[in-house]
């Protein structure tokens, strides 16, 4: 038998989970960029190191985002590699495909490029991975074609995605998917052609799950929730009661605040209380279900560490409506990208932003009102600014 | 030919039981592990079956993805914000034949309730121009040693792991249960022939959240200040002048304790559990194994439906240390921005 040229890989083809040097090989079968990518991963195995450069500028016509560009560093021993482009296509909301929908990305991909994408990248694209200068164009022709546009990257509004939502999920207190399409379409030019200091996340979940992690990485997170009583069905929560569910333990005292009653019989909660955590509609999802005037709340700053340190999103506007068409959260999302691009320096997340100016004066460039569900607490230190209007001018 | 169509109208890609019960579903439940039932106040139900996936995925396999879909679906299938796969049934009676069809592929169906579900994470080696380590790669190794968290939901709570190979963290792995993060530990090296040609030296100098990185514009290159650094690499991301990749010290630090869910807690960030373990191809003992032995004490201390962070929370970082065996040392006390917020200041603190 002939020895393995990729000894090292070979070893992550054995075990349970499926291998992604499998995929690999699959597609070397066809493609020879495939087969010079495995050669050239199975060199980084061995080296410990990656071997890849810094893409240049490369993309489509009209367009600056969509495309990465990326290059091997050893040509000499890969050249099918020496340019292996990476092309971000946005994916419908929620990630539904139908399968013809699906087919024709492989058509497509499997004429233009190497024959591997990630489905998905993390900010929520599918992923063609690994093409050749010449064939981006004619990609991304062959792609409208069947109906599909190019995802954003770079300083762009990054493309933007949502969890399953009304589609499948009793919890969606908005309209994730549909959100999420209106304001893609609504923001093609920010995806496509970036035009701000640096990358900008919008992030949709439908409830306080929060399935889409946009608390964490969206600069722009809308979570939904809802205001008034949790609906009860009485009959339901005997039933989650007789089949073994310990409503006292499991439900009643892991409650955040205590807002919940179990005598054996009756679940009483008391709503002023409640801060809408999911825990108690999570554990009985047939029993109970969020109240009925559904909205979103927005929340902004959320980022990884790079540059400045990783932040979690803060409340911005507590409560939302959100319906079609969207103006007030269209024009929520202008105002605050106009500040960050009139104040923002190269490379500042809207969060450090904020953090480095104020919220205080964030708040007043984007005319939103200061709440008490902003903050966990009012400050501590004493070195309070105020406004020139505050202050009495002329001192007698 | 047209620009800026935008993707395709989801409406297009959704199965007529969706369709019919869009926004009006009731209430879901688990039938077995990968298996979920939504019922829609129509008395309709949708059966989903969710399969694991490398990410990674080949052409072919998306169209072997295809024909199964075609087989049991109708065409209809989706994939979730963690690249596991979804079979969208809306025919009971295909459920089981669907089951049989995954299992007789080798494919693994699993990752809900509490379970840990398909690990999120980054290109790595495969195709990443800043990476501390692969992604793929651990990401496979840990996968096949916890396959049966991911077949199974014996677990106190949902344990969501994400793997970043740089600080640069695609995707955001800032907030999991358990996060795996590629770090370098040396400081860059200023390629000064090239940095002249291919660098703006302001924008590489201002790139340096410690104020690292000074100008030498004689030589139009830059110096480092090399105590300053703290390898985040934000100045090779601008500058490729500035390697900063290092074979025999980069490697993977693990964090844990964070969540994005308002569930019972509110979110939070991971924390540092391991400051440093060594990149060790192609199946990366170390790190597995420490990943492993967390899970598992987790999975014995832990309460119903506490989560890791909130599990830390009430046992305390002190015996989180002590259960686990896992050193604490000088790095794990922050001496970054805001450190002194993490500093203890009351005598409420346990002995181990």
């Amino acid at each position: 038998m002939a020895k393995s040229e990729t000894p090292l890989l070979d070893e992550l083809e054995k075990g349970k989970w499926p291998s992604f040097v499998t995929e690999i090989k699959k597609a070397a079968e066809k493609s020879p960029m495939a087969k010079d990518l495995l050669h050239q991963l199975e060199l980084s195995y061995k080296d410990r190191i990656g071997h890849w450069k810094h893409g240049g500028i490369v993309g489509v016509k009209g367009y600056g985002s969509g495309v990465i560009g990326r290059y091997s560093d050893r040509p000499d021993l890969f050249p099918n590699v020496q340019a292996f482009h990476t092309i971000r296509v946005n994916h419908p909301s929620g990630w539904f495909y139908k399968t013809d929908a699906l087919r024709s990305l492989c058509d497509i991909w499997d004429k233009h490029g190497s024959g591997l994408t990630n489905m998905h990248g993390s900010t929520g694209d599918a992923i063609l991975l690994g093409t050749t200068t010449d064939h981006l164009q004619t990609c991304f022709d062959d792609l409208s074609e069947a109906g599909f546009d190019l995802g954003g990257s770079g300083s762009a509004l990054r493309t933007p995605s949502c969890c399953v939502g009304p589609g499948r999920c009793e919890w969606a207190c908005v309209d994730s998917l549909d959100l999420c399409h209106h304001l893609t379409m609504n923001f093609q030019d920010e995806i496509h052609r970036p035009m701000f200091p640096y990358k900008f996340k919008i992030k949709i979940s439908a409830c306080p799950n929060d399935c889409v992690a946009s608390i964490a990485r969206a600069d722009f997170s809308v979570i939904g929730t809802w205001k008034g009583d949790i609906r009860i069905d009485p009959a339901e929560v005997e039933a989650y009661a007789s089949s073994g569910l310990n409503i006292q333990r499991e439900v009643c005292d892991l409650c955040p605040t205590r807002c919940m009653e179990w005598d054996g019989r009756q679940l009483k909660i008391f709503n002023e209380d409640c801060t809408r955590c999911m825990h108690c509609i999570n554990l009985m999802p047939k029993a109970l279900r969020p109240g009925e005037e559904q909205g979103a709340t927005i929340l902004v700053g959320g980022k990884a560490p790079i540059v400045e340190g990783a932040l979690l999103s803060w409340v911005l506007v507590p409560f939302m409506k959100l319906e079609p068409p969207y103006g007030e959260i269209k024009d929520l999302i202008l105002r605050i990208q106009d500040w960050w691009c009139d104040n923002g320096r190269s490379r500042e997340r809207l969060g450090e932003l904020i953090k480095r100016l104020g919220m205080r004066t964030f708040l007043r460039a984007i005319d939103i009102p200061a709440a008490p569900q902003m903050v966990k607490a009012p400050r501590t230190n004493p070195y309070v600014f105020f406004w020139p209007e505050d202050i009495q001018q002329e001192v007698k | 030919m047209a620009t800026d169509i935008g993707p395709p109208d989801y409406k297009t890609m959704l199965p007529p039981v969706v369709r019919r019960n869009y926004g009006k579903w009731l209430y879901h439940e688990i039938l077995k592990p990968g298996v979920l039932m939504h019922v829609g106040e129509s008395g309709e139900a949708l059966y989903t079956v969710r399969a694991g996936s490398p990410r990674l995925l080949s052409t072919d396999t998306l169209r072997e993805i295809c024909e199964i879909a075609d087989s049991y679906c109708d065409g209809y299938l989706r994939f979730t914000s963690r690249h596991n796969i979804e079979f969208l049934v809306s025919d009971q009676t295909k459920v089981e034949p669907l089951l049989l069809e995954l299992n007789r592929m080798n494919y693994s169906v699993g990752g809900t309730g509490h379970s840990i579900s398909n690990i999120v994470h980054t290109q790595g080696w495969v195709h990443c121009h800043t990476p501390a380590t692969d992604a793929s790669g651990p990401v496979k190794a840990l996968m096949d040693e916890i396959h049966e968290y991911f077949v199974t939901m014996t677990l106190p709570a949902h344990v969501r792991i994400a793997l970043a190979c740089c600080l640069n963290m695609c995707g955001a792995v800032h907030c999991s249960d358990i996060a795996i993060l590629g770090i370098h530990r040396t400081v860059p090296k200023p390629d000064n022939s090239r940095v002249p040609n291919v660098c703006e030296i302001p924008t590489t100098v201002a790139s340096c959240p410690t104020g690292a990185i000074r100008g030498d514009m004689k030589n139009k290159t830059v110096t480092i200040n090399n105590d300053k650094c703290m390898y985040c690499g934000n100045c090779y991301t601008v500058c490729p002048a500035m390697p900063i990749a290092d074979p025999d010290n980069d490697g993977i630090s693990i964090w844990v304790g964070g969540k994005v869910s308002n569930a019972r807690s509110a979110p939070m960030f991971s924390k540092l559990a391991i400051p440093y373990l060594p990149n060790n191809p192609p199946r990366w003992p170390e790190v597995v194994d420490a990943v492993k032995n967390i899970i598992e004490v987790y999975a014995a201390g832990a309460r119903k439906h506490e989560r890791v962070g909130e599990w830390i929370e009430r046992i305390g970082w002190e015996r989180f240390f002590s259960l686990t065996g896992i050193p604490f040392t000088d790095k794990h006390i922050d001496d970054f921005d805001m450190a002194t917020e993490t500093f203890r200041s009351s005598m409420q603190f346990k002995w181990r």
